[in-house]
């Protein structure tokens, strides 16, 4: 583990997996439920979490070096259930890349529990894990201008939904109605950090608009 | 609808509504958001006798013109300009009474870029995560104010102490900006490390509230490669494939996949929301506190 200062206020914790840095990330909200760590932002991301807002970065760094991580706690119990048509643009291209029928896309996406490792791009975006790495995609070449709220999306190691419309070079492989961001929702983001996913399917598999 | 609102006459070209931000939320994926120049904003509300929660507008390089449907008190600060009421010239940087049904104009930015409209009560557009402010990078909060957008207005306060004039720093001649290194400045040869503190940039045309760019010499990566994602602050100046030093003001994106070769101090950023494009740009190092 290393605790790169940034600035003057932030330390940016990176450890050696994404398993790490989720089971630190857990550690740390830990702390912050318990009192013993003041911080107004706790990024977790990739291979760190970042932590904004500190009174005294280099004792923490410090305190955080010394320790180890401590094993991922126990996982909550909720899995939230995101209901998933597989019928992307680009079911086909990931079907090839797997080298599977598309059916079979559909089948192991849908049997796999994922978990959120972190949060960017956009409000309610979640970046999930959860397949084994074989099953890694590229982006696309050329990203799409406008890619359709509910849009599930492969790239690289991730799984994601679009919460909104934007433009994105993540590989379409389905579509769910599921509500990722409503702001005027009490949480407005379905998915946070830590969060186990399910998809489940809710329609036939195959491109959107194939007889 | 009730006559605490404000008509907006002249959008200006990119006028939004703006307060402290919603910080907190970086997890999800929210920007913080808020005022570019705290300060100014700040001292904005403070004339009118608002508290500093209040949200106020800001304007882009050619400011705005408001008509309020009741009489209300206003203070524009940031960006010096012309300032008139019903076509007379009133006070920059002073609270100046707007009379029900008057024009407020608020003129072009003689010099910077931002200015900072408060008027008494605040405007009081429904929160998002707690924050009335437009967060150009996501959505989040009211949209950017268009020609015959009424905005509502909060009740005045009289908690509040109200100061009548008050000193404000003048818009940069050159930018200045202490910067501490890292996290990512093993990413860079040592000569970019050199030119990025010796070389002087120029702010870009291309800036806005997400980032203020720079034109100047390419900083070169020492490491190929991407990073993985990772957590961005305020004030982290991130390098993006073409060398270009980008500096992260409030709409920044909250996770980024470029090296962050140094970060700004935060006292130094509200200079960095009012230099004017093609303004020179020198990065100093310091020591960190």
């Amino acid at each position: 583990m290393r605790a790169l200062p940034v600035g003057d206020g932030a330390l940016l914790v990176e450890v050696a997996s994404g398993d790490e840095a989720q089971a630190l990330h857990a550690e740390l909200l830990r702390r912050r439920a318990e009192g013993s760590l003041s911080v107004r932002e706790i990024v977790p991301a990739a291979r760190t979490v970042l932590l904004d807002g500190l009174a005294d970065p280099a004792r923490l760094a410090s305190e955080l070096t010394a320790s180890a991580v401590p094993p991922a706690p126990p996982r909550a119990v909720d899995v939230i259930e995101l209901p998933v048509r597989y019928d992307g643009p680009d079911l086909a291209d990931v079907a090839a890349h797997w080298g599977v029928p598309e059916e079979e896309v559909a089948r192991v996406h849908a049997a796999t529990e994922f978990r959120v490792a972190f949060c960017g791009f956009a409000p309610g975006f979640g970046y999930l894990t959860g397949l084994p790495s074989r099953y890694d995609v590229p982006r696309r070449a050329t990203p799409r201008t406008a890619v359709p709220a509910g849009s599930v999306g492969l790239a690289g190691p991730y799984t994601g939904v679009y919460p909104r419309s934007s433009p994105g070079g993540w590989q379409l492989i389905g579509t769910t109605d599921a509500v990722l961001w409503d702001h005027a929702r009490v949480p407005a983001a379905l998915l946070s950090p830590g969060t186990r996913v399910r998809f489940v399917p809710s329609g036939p598999t195959g491109p959107a608009g194939a007889a | 609808m009730t006559d605490r609102a404000l008509s907006v006459v002249r959008a200006g070209a990119l006028t939004t509504v703006q307060d402290q931000g919603r910080p907190g939320h970086a997890h999800l994926g929210v920007p913080r958001s808020g005022a570019l120049d705290g300060p100014a904003a700040a001292l904005a509300n403070r004339l009118v006798g608002n508290g500093p929660d209040a949200a106020v507008l800001e304007t882009t390089l050619n400011g705005c013109a408001l008509r309020p449907r009741s009489t209300v008190t206003v203070a524009v600060t940031g960006a010096p300009c012309a300032v008139a009421v019903d076509g007379r010239p009133v006070a920059w940087g002073a609270p100046v009474r707007v009379p029900a049904g008057a024009l407020l104009e608020v003129g072009p930015a003689v010099t910077g870029v931002r200015g900072y409209v408060a008027v008494s009560g605040g405007v009081a557009v429904e929160p998002v995560l707690g924050s009335r402010s437009t967060d150009l990078l996501s959505g989040l909060g009211p949209p950017p104010l268009t020609d015959g957008t009424v905005l509502p207005l909060g009740s005045p306060e009289a908690l509040h102490a109200r100061v009548g004039l008050a000193p404000q720093p003048a818009p940069p001649a050159e930018l200045v900006l202490r910067v501490t290194p890292g996290p990512r400045h093993d990413w860079f040869t040592p000569q970019a490390a050199r030119t990025f503190t010796s070389c002087v940039y120029r702010v870009s045309s291309a800036s806005n509230r997400i980032g203020l760019r720079t034109e100047g010499p390419a900083l070169d990566r020492a490491l190929p490669g991407e990073l993985p994602s990772e957590g961005m602050v305020l004030g982290a100046v991130q390098v993006p494939p073409d060398g270009r030093p980008v500096v992260f003001l409030a709409d920044h994106p909250t996770t980024g996949g470029y090296p962050v070769i140094a970060v700004v101090r935060a006292a130094d950023l509200p200079a960095a929301a009012q230099a004017v494009p093609g303004t020179p740009v020198r990065f100093v190092a310091v020591r960190r506190r």
